[in-house]
């Protein structure tokens, strides 16, 4: 079994399907000869060649675009953009097309793409290139959002991702990409989308997060199991279809819940998951629900941008308060 | 200075506004029988876009989009293309669409709200049509790439309007289509109005088809309302997709005869006066002046097919009114290959509203 980083199980995934599926391809800027900018393709054009890893010309809209005739033939196109702040001249396709193509053809036509694309900050990157987009898509009917945040996640959720017969929109935390390794079996194996993951058991509360915050989460976990309160952590993986099942059981034992998100508050995704604990949850809660997220402004460049994302401190002090009065 | 590249757009028509051969013929054209089929779709599209537009007025069906004056374009292109190539529609094409296999009854079933209307019993891989402008053009491009990937011998052809080629989607599309030397032809509508924009107002440059040269494309302009000219064009542009030459442009000059749509009211903006004077380019006349100068086409003939329209059109319309509004469940069931289980109580709650008044009452 290897040890490797997010960014070589992302690789390691590609490899694998393109590897046992001649149908799938890759296609974005940058992604064949050099591998992608973060490396996440790297490889993947000497294996299989220019024809199924495509350098495509320099254009948002069309890498997605033309995905959708691809996928709509049959092909399984995974899509790279080449960071989520750049994805949103491709969301016409994504919005109007992908996400339709099944239901507007009444399942005549349908649309089995991937598209990747970095997001999130934390790792002194330029202007618009620390973005966290997921909530954008996770409104879309007809698509999946899915964010990884391990290694092992990443690798059995975006072979999982290209498996599926529908689109999905695959944001991988740039944060991520090196921050760790671990063992990854390169076996081929899915992990099931449209399910939460608990990553930590506990009785007192439960924090709910995803993507990169998990980090900061699990770490928010240990320091509060230093002071005896036992913290539950799900990794919700799958943003949409969302399992509130395994959200909701979760709170009804530990009757608390603090979501952590590294999006902007308003509208992002952490409201529809407190929108359904108040309306499926409310008499197990025994305090009112939390939010932690990135205050409701612009990205900052890199000297703020550590104040802008949720830290430990914040989600600690978040749990103390669902903890007052207990 | 040193000339680095030189480009030139030519511009074909072989029959003029009264049906008479400009130029020497092509050779398909010798041979009536290959153009009695054209002659047909297209007058059947006419009494078609008729008939639907009175459908539309005593509320059988929704707003309809009406291809009056553009029959030769549809017809000529799809005419051209084999049954296996792939048809990306804009939301004018249903003369295209018919050629293609399209039955009126699944067209006026989409345009009457149900999205069965776009699941095709024959041409199973053609789009539906595309109504956010121009983005058709991209997937038209992905689709003939999938065929060059797997070596086959088939053909991509996407229509757009005169509007659509300000649109980003489509350049990029052309652009990629050029670079993956991708078996595709896209074929500009140009009927000189995009709703109340006139053609001057959306670009700059004396021709659409020159748009072909910033993607490295050849680029050619018909005339739109000789059927010939496009079913020339077409075929040629195919043919070259077909044996790995790649992309071609083909702009096609037409007028639009009538409303935008049926929700549009085209005398707010254009001189109805001008509208008369381009009845005389239209596509139907010319072709049938020209059969009947060759004594391949008169009067008993003309006659014999409207009635056989009119009674297909009638069938269709029979069939498309006796088809019960689709299942509440519908909007749900297609939306992905499995519902998920999120989606699952939404479905029954639907289910349960709509089985005690019919979906609820608005407004």
């Amino acid at each position: 079994m290897a040890e490797l980083n997010l960014v070589e199980a992302i690789n390691r995934a590609l490899d694998w399907e393109m590897a046992h599926d001649p149908s799938v391809v890759v296609l974005g800027e940058d992604v064949g000869v050099n591998g992608g900018v973060f490396r996440a393709t790297v490889g993947l054009q000497e294996r299989f060649g220019p024809e199924r890893v495509l350098d495509t010309p320099l254009a948002e809209t069309a890498i997605v675009g033309t995905a959708i005739g691809m996928a709509a033939q049959g092909l399984k196109p995974v899509a790279e953009i080449q960071f989520s702040g750049f994805i949103y001249p491709a969301m016409d396709h994504i919005w109007n097309h992908a996400g339709r193509l099944r239901n507007r053809t009444r399942g005549r036509l349908s649309c089995p793409l991937v598209v990747r694309s970095p997001c999130g900050a934390g790792i002194h990157a330029p202007e618009h290139h620390s973005e966290s987009p997921e909530a954008l898509f996770a409104h879309l009917p007809g698509v999946r959002v899915v964010i990884p945040s391990s290694p092992s996640r990443a690798y059995g959720l975006l072979l999982a991702a290209i498996r599926d017969p529908d689109p999905v929109i695959f944001l991988e935390p740039t944060r991520l990409y090196r921050l760790f390794k671990q063992e990854v079996a390169d076996d081929g194996e899915a992990l099931p989308l449209d399910v939460c993951f608990t990553l930590r058991a506990g009785t007192d509360v439960t924090l709910v997060s995803w993507g990169a915050m998990l980090n900061e989460t699990q770490a928010a976990a240990e320091a509060l199991a230093q002071e005896g309160v036992m913290a539950e952590v799900i990794d919700v993986a799958t943003l949409k279809p969302l399992d509130m099942t395994t959200i909701l059981e979760s709170v009804a034992r530990t009757g608390r819940c603090v979501i952590v998100h590294e999006a902007t508050r308003t509208g992002g995704f952490g409201a529809e998951i407190a929108a359904n604990l108040a309306e499926h949850g409310l008499y197990s809660l025994l305090a009112p629900v939390q939010r932690v997220t990135a205050w409701d402004v612009v990205v900052p460049l890199s000297r703020l941008e550590h104040q802008y994302m949720p830290s430990v401190e914040r989600i600690v002090a978040a749990v103390r308060k669902t903890l007052e009065g207990a | 200075m040193a000339t680095v590249a030189r480009f030139e757009i030519g511009f074909t028509r072989f029959l003029d506004a009264e049906g008479e051969a400009t130029q020497e013929l092509p050779a398909f054209v010798l041979d009536p029988a290959n153009l009695i089929p054209l002659y047909r779709a297209m007058q059947l599209t006419r009494a078609f876009d008729t008939k639907a537009i009175a459908l539309q007025r005593t509320g059988k069906i929704g707003t309809f989009a009406s291809a009056l004056g553009q029959e030769a374009i549809g017809v000529g292109v799809a005419g051209a293309m084999r049954k296996e190539d792939v048809l990306v529609p804009s939301y004018r094409d249903h003369a295209a669409q018919f050629v293609r296999g399209v039955t009126m009854t699944e067209s006026l079933l989409y345009w009457g709200g149900d999205e069965s209307g776009s699941n095709f019993s024959v041409p199973r891989e053609d789009f539906p049509i595309c109504v956010p402008i121009g983005t058709q053009v991209c997937h038209a491009a992905g689709v003939a790439y999938a065929f060059k990937l797997r070596k086959e011998p088939r053909v991509a052809t996407c229509f757009l309007g005169d509007g659509a080629t300000s649109k980003g989607d489509f350049y990029e599309a052309l652009n990629f289509a050029a670079v993956w030397r991708a078996p595709l032809v896209v074929v500009i509508n140009n009927n000189q109005w995009a709703i109340s924009v006139p053609r001057e107002h959306q670009s700059a440059t004396p021709t659409l088809a020159q748009k072909a040269i910033a993607a490295g494309i050849e680029g050619v302009q018909v005339d739109g309302n000789d059927v010939i000219a496009v079913h020339d064009a077409a075929r040629k542009a195919i043919d070259k997709a077909r044996a790995g030459g790649g992309p071609s442009l083909i702009e096609a000059i037409s007028y639009r005869l009538g409303d935008h749509t049926t929700a549009d009211d085209a005398t707010r903006y254009r001189d109805p006066d001008v509208v008369q004077q381009q009845w005389a380019n239209e596509p139907i006349r010319r072709l049938r002046n020209y059969l009947a100068r060759i004594g391949a086409w008169d009067q008993e003939k003309e006659e014999r097919l409207l009635k056989e329209c009119t009674e297909q059109i009638n069938a269709a319309v029979e069939a498309y009114l006796a088809i019960p509004p689709p299942a509440t469940t519908a909007m749900f069931d297609h939306l992905y290959a499995t519902l998920p289980a999120t989606l699952q109580e939404q479905r029954e709650a639907a289910q349960w509203f709509a089985s005690r008044d019919g979906g609820g009452s608005h407004g």
